[in-house]
């Protein structure tokens, strides 16, 4: 085995007081495709950011070739030979492929931009990824799976001897995956060293030759040779408290309230049939980026799903708008509390109001009395801190801002809720009270869709299981006396148990 | 918190002190700055004054506080002011007695029907088409000064008519009818948007379009209805305009309303990036604009360099609105205090 | 097929207005005697020149995605300070490298605001708008007319072209300004980061293109190409006044984007800009050679067509994406 590119030892890195990473040991081999795996919020991207100079280290060394560096920011790690493809794209889409691989270090004569050494050189870098095509089309007409590519060519260009891929696949389809796949197969055969950052297992099983697993800042390990299962196990963390159970018998529901089958977007969520039932709550586990947001999106018609159908009390539904969902009785917490959730700069007033009133339409609006009355039980009921209904909205923490938008649909009594990660980033009171609320509601007769990355809470709330991997439903498991395990196993095992 | 510093706290303290300021400065200057006077059943003097050739701005500026509170824009305003004074004043010039009250009833009716469409059309460009709203208004902007040039056929269309004459210059129990107008436009509207839910939803989509969007907030008619009632405030005051001086003047008639209507609305604390609103503090501002162009003209500095003023103060506005600007301004201020992020800078002015 | 499509949609609007300009220029020269002279085609562009340099230092602005409502202001200041320093009995060469340095500064004072406090270019420009015609004001309040020796010699010395045709030296400095933007805009790196700017400003920092230094020089060439136009209308007009120019942002704009570029940024040529200017030349000429329609057609006109092309560009870039 040649001698190592990279060592990372000991790294130490905190923001204002939290420990992002905590004496981490990372290292890379020429010729050798390394995945560094974990949940979102692990460490990796710290890590990355790391490496290629984003972010100083507060402890520990990095190696480069067997010097130690410290690179003042991403171009300057890529000058010293580490290029990084980010997940997202980001290319100039209005230039033509050549100039995006080329941008910024144009061959020049003359002083003045040579066009045709230009193309020369991008066709030539091409086809070290085995890729040809018109490199003087504008980007903006190739594929995402293309554009990739295209970045990863352009990242070769400067002699990388490191190429770090941050999710590259995420937004490909199964065949433009096999192609990058293929790609670094070809660049690892040249001998260059890449560090793969993906959470879809089945592509890190199938490419990588060593796996680094990192949990909570902390690193778990280094394997090279690992099933699906014992890494889910590894990533999860196999110390799991045992939780009493919040349900007694598994409440099958009082008819079926929504319907979906076939329905899917491409690039986005596989697709899927699933049944929700009045009275229970259907719990959607798998690990974060597995699809599970996307899903939800598409139950409310935040996104437009492009094949399949919504049926609702057994009448086809087009969900083209949330305005539309929302008429029928549909209300959706998104994730992004900050970004898609509260209007930060109104009071918390108005933010509770905010759904009731736009159902109503201007022209009526809720009298004040109405208002402050509405307001002041939800304050109550949730427990919103400080109980102050003229507060702005933004200066709450997040778990009363979380109540906020919970009361925000709470008031428009939805037959279905779709909370999408209600829990995360709050403490373990405000946890339990949301998680006790959401039996309420479902004792009441509301349906509800229940996201959230904690496997043993999914579990507790929910009456049926629908596991998502690689942005595929791929079982709908009934929840009687079901584990963590048994859903840990699903993911690993892509539901082929 | 004592009163004091509650109402320095108050975002629409500055403005107004500045207000107060220029008016003290002007009193300082000229003592008989303040004096009302009672003359023929009338009320003269400076402030009157103040009100009274303000009252157009006043209103441009409460439209264009809507649009700017939906994160829009409208620069078409001065032209609708030109069209929908020549169309009213080429109504009244048509008629056989320009005294009439129906035919002057008319012209406005036609005025207003008109500027409403003209609304109505930027906020189709703007909501349905999705054009920006910088681009989707400057059309009319463009156009909108060549169709009011081709209703008065280029020439200034003068009229006789005592009733027109009177929306701007008239007076109703000794008080200008123009500045009456202004503040029943402030009162209805203010009471429109904060009566009905119409205000909230407006800062809702202005603050968070995609939240709102989530929320099921009809965004899309609601951002064409406020670029409608832009439209509906620079007519009126396109009338009160040509009705000042008898005439309409294609060419001249709201000649950078637009740009004194936005410092208005972004004086009085509205940010140019949508969200809260406030028609008082639009109020104050479009009065500050027009004392400050009072005090040009009465300390006697040629009046076109109020221009030097509103560069200034609109580099000013927007500096001290700017996290950016803040940021490294706290940070040569307070050099070992780490500087936090902080997106939600409030506007102090 | 589909490269094919939509290739062709890039181009679009460019063929729109090509057609539009034989169209209108077709009409023109059927309906009316002498339209089709070749004296008439150049005095359209002897009347244009200045137009076509301050729209050639919009386009850079508006490819990189900002507007610059300035330039109009920035010609009269141009004008003014030209007039007024001549009459001071300053040697022209002087005057000339004054004016384009106050203008290059201004649009260089403005690029820096837009770019460290991150401000909307439309607001800071709004706000050079009002400064610079302000300072004309300060300068003067009326028309001061130019009697300079050289400015009247560039004025009034014709360049003889074959076939008893001429046209004036503004047209030839503009020429050349449209040449040296092509050649920056194509083959120099800071052209193709105005591109790369105008497309996606964060791909463009995360390549490690300089975008805060180029969003920079951008207004700055900008700021000397209206200085530039304003000289041009010194050399044509003879004076210098602070009413010149009113409203010639909206035109030197409408040209821009009839022209092709995309206003959004990232897209369009600078010699498309000259198809913009000359279309907006040929509808004046029309409307002057038909003589009963009345020069406020011409604003219609170009509203007109400004609606036309941004709904094209809108309906074509919804497609692509």
């Amino acid at each position: 085995m040649p001698a190592e590119i990279l060592r990372m030892t000991g790294i130490r890195k905190e923001f204002a007081g939290v420990v992002a990473l905590d004496d981490v040991d990372f290292r890379l081999f020429p010729g050798e495709v390394h995945a560094l795996m974990g949940e979102n919020g692990a460490g990796k991207s710290t890590l990355i950011k790391v490496l290629t100079g984003v972010h100083g280290v507060d402890a520990g060394t990095v190696l480069f070739a067997g010097e130690p560096v410290s690179f003042a920011g991403p171009a300057a790690a890529q000058r010293g030979g580490v290029s990084t493809v980010y997940q997202e794209v980001n290319l100039c889409p209005n230039l033509s492929v050549a100039e995006n691989i080329l941008l910024g270090r144009e061959p020049r004569r003359f002083g003045r931009i040579h066009w045709s050494a230009l193309r020369r050189r991008a066709v030539e870098l091409l086809a070290r990824l085995e890729v040809s095509l018109d490199v003087s089309a504008p980007l903006g007409q190739q594929s995402i799976a293309v554009q990739q590519l295209v970045a990863i060519a352009r990242a070769l260009d400067v002699d990388a001897r490191v190429l770090v891929l941050d999710e590259p696949t995420s937004s490909l389809d199964p065949g433009e995956v096999e192609r990058l796949l293929g790609v670094m197969r070809s660049l690892r055969a040249q001998g260059m060293a890449i560090l793969f950052v993906s959470h879809f297992i089945d592509q890190v099983l199938a490419i990588a030759d060593r796996m680094t697993v990192l949990r909570n800042g902390k690193l778990v390990g280094e394997y090279t040779d690992i099933t699906a299962r014992e890494l889910v196990a590894k990533m999860i963390g196999k110390d799991l408290p045992v939780l009493e159970g919040l349900r007694g018998e598994v409440r099958h529901g009082e008819g079926t309230l929504m319907q979906a089958s076939d329905l899917g977007r491409k690039g986005s969520v596989a697709p899927f049939s699933l049944e929700i039932s009045r009275g229970s709550v259907l719990g959607l586990a798998g690990l974060l980026g597995s699809g599970r947001t996307e899903l939800a999106r598409l139950l409310f018609g935040a996104d437009h799903a492009d094949s399949g159908e919504v049926r609702i009390d057994d009448t086809p539904v087009a969900l083209r708008s949330p305005r539309v969902a929302v008429s029928k009785g549909i209300a959706f917490c998104s994730e992004n509390r900050k970004t898609e959730g509260l209007i930060q700069d109104l009071t918390v007033r108005e933010n509770i109001i905010l759904a009731m009133q736009a159902a109503r339409g201007w022209t009526r609006p809720l009298s004040r009395r109405r208002q402050d009355e509405i307001v002041a039980r939800s304050i109550e009921l949730l427990d919103i801190r400080p109980a102050d209904p003229e507060a702005r909205a933004g200066d709450l923490s997040g778990g009363n801002q979380q109540k906020v938008l919970l009361a925000r649909w709470l008031i428009t009594e939805p037959k279905l809720l779709i909370l999408d990660e209600p829990t995360r980033g709050i403490d373990v009171g405000a946890k339990a009270e949301i998680q006790r609320l959401v039996a309420e509601l479902t004792a009441d007769g509301m349906a509800v869709v229940f996201i959230s990355a904690e496997l043993e809470e999914v579990l507790r709330v929910s009456d049926k299981v629908a596991v998502l991997r690689d942005r595929h439903v791929v079982a709908q498991l009934a929840n009687d006396s079901l584990t963590p395990d048994d859903i840990m196993a699903t993911i690993a095992d892509g539901g082929e148990r | 918190m004592n009163t004091y510093a509650r109402l320095v706290k108050h975002r629409l303290f500055w403005p107004a002190a500045a207000l107060v300021l220029l008016l003290l400065g002007n009193f300082v200057a000229s003592p008989r700055f303040f004096a009302v006077q009672f003359r023929e059943g009338h009320l003269y003097g400076s402030l009157i004054d103040i009100l009274r050739f303000g009252a157009p701005l006043i209103l441009v500026a409460l439209g264009m506080t809507l649009v700017i509170a939906t994160g829009g824009i409208d620069l078409s305003v001065g032209s609708v002011v030109a069209i929908s004074g020549a169309v009213a004043c080429l109504w009244v010039s048509r008629l056989g007695d320009q005294n009439s009250l129906g035919g002057t009833l008319g012209a406005v009716g036609i005025a207003i029907a008109l500027s409403l469409l003209l609304g109505a059309c930027n906020g189709f460009l703007v909501s349905v088409l999705g054009v920006q709203p910088i681009v989707g208004t400057l059309i009319l902007m463009v156009a909108g000064r060549g169709l009011a040039q081709l209703i008065t056929d280029g020439q200034i269309i003068t009229i006789t008519g005592t009733h027109y004459r009177d929306i701007g210059g008239g007076f109703v129990a000794t008080v200008p009818l123009s500045i009456l107008i202004a503040l029943a436009a402030f009162g209805i509207s203010s009471l429109a948007v904060r009566k009905s839910a119409l205000g909230m939803l407006i800062e809702a989509v202005g603050g968070n379009p995609e939240a709102s969007r989530l929320a099921g907030v009809a965004s899309r008619r609601l951002i064409w209805l406020t670029y409608v009632f832009c439209g509906l405030c620079a007519g009126v005051a396109g009338l009160m305009i040509s009705s000042n001086v008898s005439s309409a003047d294609g060419n001249n008639a709201g000649l950078w309303i637009e740009l004194d209507a936005i410092l208005a609305v972004v004086i009085g604390g509205t940010r140019l990036t949508g969200g809260r609103f406030s028609f008082g503090g639009t109020v104050i501002g479009a009065l500050l604009i027009q004392t400050l162009s009072t005090t040009v003209y009465t300390l006697g500095i040629p009046p076109e360099t109020t221009l030097l003023f509103k560069a200034v103060v609109v580099l000013a506005v927007c500096l001290v609105q700017s996290p950016q600007f803040r940021r490294k301004f706290a940070r040569r201020s307070r050099r070992s205090v780490p500087v936090v992020k902080d997106e939600k800078v409030e506007v102090t002015l | 097929m589909t490269t094919l499509t939509v290739s062709r949609k890039r181009y679009l609007p460019i063929l729109a207005t090509l057609v539009m300009l034989v169209g209108a220029f077709g009409f023109g020269s059927a309906r009316y005697d002498g339209f089709a002279d070749s004296q008439v085609v150049l005095n359209l562009l002897i009347d244009n020149a200045f137009l076509l340099v301050v729209a050639a230092g919009m386009t850079f602005v508006i490819l990189s995605g900002g507007i610059d409502l300035s330039v109009g202001s920035v010609v009269a200041l141009s004008t003014l300070v030209s007039a007024k320093l001549l009459g001071h009995g300053w040697p022209a060469p002087v005057v000339i490298l004054v004016v384009l340095v106050i203008g290059a500064s201004l649009g260089l004072g403005m690029g820096a605001v837009i770019h460290f406090f991150e401000l909307q270019p439309f607001v800071v420009t709004l706000a050079g708008m009002f400064l610079a015609r302000g300072l004309c004001y300060t300068i003067s309040v009326e028309s001061i007319s130019i009697t300079n020796p050289f400015f009247t010699y560039v004025a009034q010395t014709p360049i003889s072209l074959p076939g008893g045709t001429h046209v004036s030296i503004g047209v030839v400095i503009a020429l050349v300004v449209v040449a040296v933007g092509v050649y920056v805009l194509h083959y120099t790196r800071f052209g193709r980061t105005v591109y790369a700017v105008g497309g996606s400003e964060q791909s463009a920092m995360l390549m490690g293109l300089p975008v805060g230094r180029t969003k920079i020089q951008i207004y700055a060439v900008s700021g000397f190409c209206s200085a530039l136009g304003g000289l041009l209308l010194a050399f044509y007009t003879l004076s210098g006044n602070p009413l010149h120019a009113i409203g010639m942002e909206l035109d030197a704009i409408a040209a821009v984007v009839i022209g092709g570029t995309v206003l959004t940024g990232g897209s369009g040529y600078l010699l498309g800009t000259v198809l913009g200017v000359t279309v907006l030349g040929v509808i004046q000429t029309l409307i002057t050679f038909d003589g009963t329609l009345s020069s406020w057609w011409t604003r219609i006109v170009i509203g007109a067509l400004l609606f036309l092309f941004i709904v094209l560009q809108r309906l074509v870039t919804r497609r692509t994406r």
